[in-house]
């Protein structure tokens, strides 16, 4: 059974002039299929309004589909007695870090989705211990979040999260508002929870870097999903990325550049040392 | 100079106070209070002086600490004794020149009422220098749950509180850049008179306002991805537990309270004329 599933999923909003009367109907999706199985790292790439945080925040039932339907872990975001099911199984990380943490201490913050689903105390703090490990910050758990850096409240809300204990996890453009650091701070922190605990990881980003470790990549332009695949299969597709406004990592680039240039590169090269071998491999 | 406030002042420190459950501070707090107020006898100021030194001492807390509270009432304070002091015309008259007359009991009462609201500061800025505001929140909740049956939301309104608290900071910082921001564009909030200072206040606030609401927004998602829905069937991950020394601390207090009573009411301690 598919982690998340979308048929046909439409998301339409009503567009208002500065009276508020109707002008319009604004469609945000348009037929959307999607489907991500357990264990899996899917990434969403688009440019700003491609669509891809509506669909994120489809998947944590914030929005529900006006057509089609979306599933997560087999239950239908539409109904209302599954909410709560539905926004345990797909916890979600927001891009601003200070808006998302609400406790007034980083372990207190890291209890509050515990704390909601009604879970005895000792095992919220057994969570919270867990939660914290996980991402690297339980030094800091006594600490006021008003201190820590822009990467480090990023990780306190992914232990927050993953204090809910959930199948999927849902991070949209979770390093937007970060410097490099901390950019690769929670990325690292990503990959070794995935590793660690199993958890199906889908991010929302306009970075195409991250998606180079992704199993499958989706590209939204316009609330359409315009291209899907391997990393490897899309990043070959230079010139059509260029289209949808997204900027394919430096490396790819310059091999596209080369093998245009009439060397004997391989297309979809993601990573500098694959480079590098190709490169060698020439002469 | 906007980041000097600070609200809900905390004195971190590891006392007996310190650890106290805050319900019994909350409840203490109030129970000294109004044994000040229904206090009338030196005899039970000198009780209650004894028991704040006490408390004080037990708290760990820095004399000056709780001095700098009382710096916020001294307009109240000298207001109360001025008015309490020449519009009292019962008693013996003790001074009297031009239209000023000062009576024994204007001057008694003057004196217990500036005694009153000096303990009421400390015995109130001493309960949040040694409680969190978290602590302090918490322990409103539970006392006032018993409202809950009237439909008042108590839980919400200590969310509230509470993300307030959180929130203070960061709007403080986000003042600043604003600020920062239109003094960049040329705006003047130095000079003028009051009115004009006001005014010049507009184009900080109003982006200020609207940043407000949209942090709002996010985090009232966030909350709902969270599974926030309220207060039912939550669990809490530090409950509140009564312990052997909140019980104490209980007994303590209201042996003060009766101690004081009895005293004011059997040996009220005459000397001159308090």
């Amino acid at each position: 059974m598919e982690m998340i599933r979308a048929r046909e999923l439409v998301y339409e909003y009503e567009q208002r002039d500065d009276e508020g009367n109707v002008i319009g109907m604004n469609r945000a999706l348009d037929e959307i299929e999607l489907d991500v199985r357990p264990g899996q790292f899917v990434a969403i790439l688009g440019h700003n309004g491609s669509g891809k945080s509506t669909l994120a925040k489809h998947m944590n039932a914030i929005l529900v589909p006006t057509g089609g339907t979306m599933w997560v872990n087999g239950r239908d975001t539409k109904d209302p007695r599954e909410l709560m099911s539905v926004r345990q199984s797909a916890g979600m990380v927001f891009q601003n870090p200070d808006n998302q943490i609400i406790g007034t201490i980083v372990e207190e913050d890291v209890g509050f989705g515990p704390e909601n689903l009604g879970v005895p105390t000792e095992e919220i703090w057994r969570r919270v211990e867990d939660g914290l490990k996980s991402v690297g910050m339980l030094e800091y758990r006594t600490h006021s979040p008003n201190k820590l850096s822009g990467g480090q409240k990023q990780r306190v809300a992914i232990a927050g999260v993953i204090a809910m204990e959930p199948e999927c996890i849902v991070l949209d453009e979770p390093t937007a508002m970060l410097d490099p650091v901390g950019r690769k701070e929670v990325l690292r922190t990503v990959q070794e929870l995935r590793k660690r605990k199993n958890v199906t990881v889908i991010l929302i980003t306009h970075y195409m870097e991250e998606a180079i470790d992704a199993d499958a990549v989706y590209v939204m332009e316009g609330g359409h999903v315009v291209m899907q695949g391997t990393p490897r299969e899309i990043f070959s597709r230079v010139d059509e990325l260029k289209r949808y406004r997204l900027d394919v990592p430096q490396v790819t680039m310059l091999a596209e550049e080369l093998r245009k240039g009439g060397l004997d590169i391989p297309k979809g090269i993601l990573r500098r040392e694959e480079l590098v071998q190709a490169i060698c491999r020439l002469s | 100079m906007i980041r000097e406030i600070t609200i809900g002042q905390y004195y971190p420190a590891d006392s007996v106070i310190h650890r106290l459950d805050p319900r019994v501070k909350i409840v203490c707090t109030l129970l000294f209070l109004i044994s000040l107020f229904v206090q009338n006898s030196l005899s039970g100021y000198v009780i209650a002086t004894l028991f704040l030194v006490f408390v004080i001492r037990a708290s760990k807390v820095p004399f000056r600490f709780i001095v700098k509270g009382l710096k916020a009432i001294i307009l109240l304070l000298m207001f109360t004794v001025v008015m309490n002091l020449f519009l009292t015309k019962e008693g013996a008259v003790l001074l009297h020149f031009w239209i000023f007359t000062i009576t024994e009991n204007g001057l008694r009462i003057s004196v217990f009422m500036a005694i009153r609201l000096i303990y009421l500061i400390i015995g109130s800025s001493l309960m949040t220098l040694t409680t969190t505001p978290n602590a302090l929140t918490d322990g409103i909740e539970s006392l006032l749950r018993p409202l809950n049956r009237f439909r008042v939301p108590v839980h919400e309104v200590a969310m509230i509180m509470s993300i307030a608290l959180r929130f203070i900071p960061i709007l403080l910082e986000e003042t600043d850049k604003i600020m920062k921001a239109q003094i960049a564009r040329g705006a003047d909030l130095e000079s003028g008179n009051m009115i004009q200072r006001t005014k010049a206040m507009v184009p900080i606030l109003v982006p200020l306002f609207v940043s407000a609401f949209r942090r709002a927004n996010d985090l009232a998602l966030a909350m709902e991805a969270r599974c926030y829905c309220g207060g039912e069937g939550r669990t809490k991950m530090k409950p509140l537990v009564y312990k052997r020394q909140d019980y104490a601390a209980y007994v303590i207090v209201v042996a003060y309270v009766v101690l004081a009573f009895v005293a004011g009411r059997f040996a009220p301690l005459h000397i001159w004329i308090f």
